[in-house]
């Protein structure tokens, strides 16, 4: 695999769990307290590196052809719950993905919350908030990373591509010191549900031991495939819906 | 030990599974039958995996918006 589309795949893929997980590091450190929100920071990072220091070497081990199969399963999976949330909220059925209210969100339930010291942690609401947020956010970062790199056989350039994301929005939000609401999060979501089901097809059927047809040259069809069933199936609610709206007045008047 | 086992377990779920689990039953259905066809009966079939992975979305769709507008 060319290592310029494996590097932007990873780099988008990551940014965006970078987005979410900077939201709700800035909500615990803006309205509760900094020194609790970094310490639950540093906790989550090094539980996240010693999932590193274990899966990484883990993955070479086993067999190519067997970790493709497992690798691209769990990437069609993980791949057909990003376009299929993706789908519903460009369709309407589901509200979008809106950092700005979530940020409001995770505030008024920080300002709510009662504070207090525990296990030598002056803030533990703030710490196990920024925790959680930085542990689930990371862990997608890191599954994304470690997958692609190993089944492309290019680890280096998809951690790089992963530092990279998690650096470039880091320094952003400490910038701007807001949650990153004006990235186009859901149309990178689309964008990366799509990378991830078209990666996950393939290298899932490799795995089990299909051949394809002009071999790494499928992913050229694969991606664009999918990206137009994604955009039909879009399409296709958009018009139900609507066309549900349209029905649903001469319902009414007619029963009134 | 076992609350933290089933919370550990929880979150596994819904970090790979997510809201349908009938996605990743149709993907592991089909993993499984392009192996055997590969495998047992010496059909290339690549185009089985897609058409699993296309239509288990629709499914998952359709269930998702069925009576809601």
């Amino acid at each position: 695999m060319n290592a310029l589309p494996l590097a932007l795949t990873v780099f988008v893929a990551c940014a965006v769990e970078a987005v979410e997980a900077l939201t709700i590091v800035l909500a615990a450190g803006l309205t509760r307290e900094w020194r609790s929100t970094f310490q639950g920071m540093a906790a989550a990072l090094v539980v996240l590196a010693a999932t590193v220091a274990v899966l990484g070497p883990a993955l070479t081990l086993v067999p190519l052809t067997g970790l493709r199969l497992i690798v691209g399963a769990l990437l069609a999976v993980f791949g057909l719950q990003w376009l299929r949330k993706a789908i519903l909220r460009a369709s309407g059925y589901k509200d979008l993905h809106d950092e700005a209210a979530i940020y409001a969100r995770q505030v008024a339930a920080a300002n709510a919350a009662a504070s207090g010291p525990r296990r030598g942690v002056r803030d533990w609401y703030a710490f196990t908030l920024s925790f959680k947020g930085v542990l689930l956010e990371g862990l997608e970062v890191v599954f994304i990373a470690i997958t692609f790199g190993d089944n492309a056989g290019n680890l280096g350039v998809a951690a790089a591509a992963a530092v990279a994301a998690v650096l470039v929005v880091a320094v952003t939000g400490i910038v701007v010191r807001a949650p990153l609401s004006r990235v186009p999060e859901n149309t990178l979501k689309f964008a990366v549900g799509i990378m991830l089901t078209s990666f996950g097809v393939f290298w899932g059927a490799e795995g089990a031991g299909v051949s394809w047809p002009g071999n790494d040259a499928a992913l050229l069809a694969i991606v664009p495939v999918t990206a137009l069933v994604a955009v039909g199936y879009v399409a296709l609610l958009r018009r139900r819906r609507a066309a549900a709206r349209a029905a649903a007045p001469a319902v009414e008047s007619s029963a009134a | 030990m076992s609350r933290w086992l089933r919370s550990f377990g929880a979150f596994w779920y819904d970090f790979v599974i997510g809201d349908d689990w009938r996605g990743a039953a149709v993907v592991a259905v089909a993993l499984a039958l392009t192996a055997l066809l590969v495998h047992a009966a010496s059909v290339n079939a690549w185009w089985l995996l897609p058409a699993a992975v296309i239509a288990a979305l629709g499914w998952s769709l359709r269930r998702a918006t069925a009576g809601k507008s």
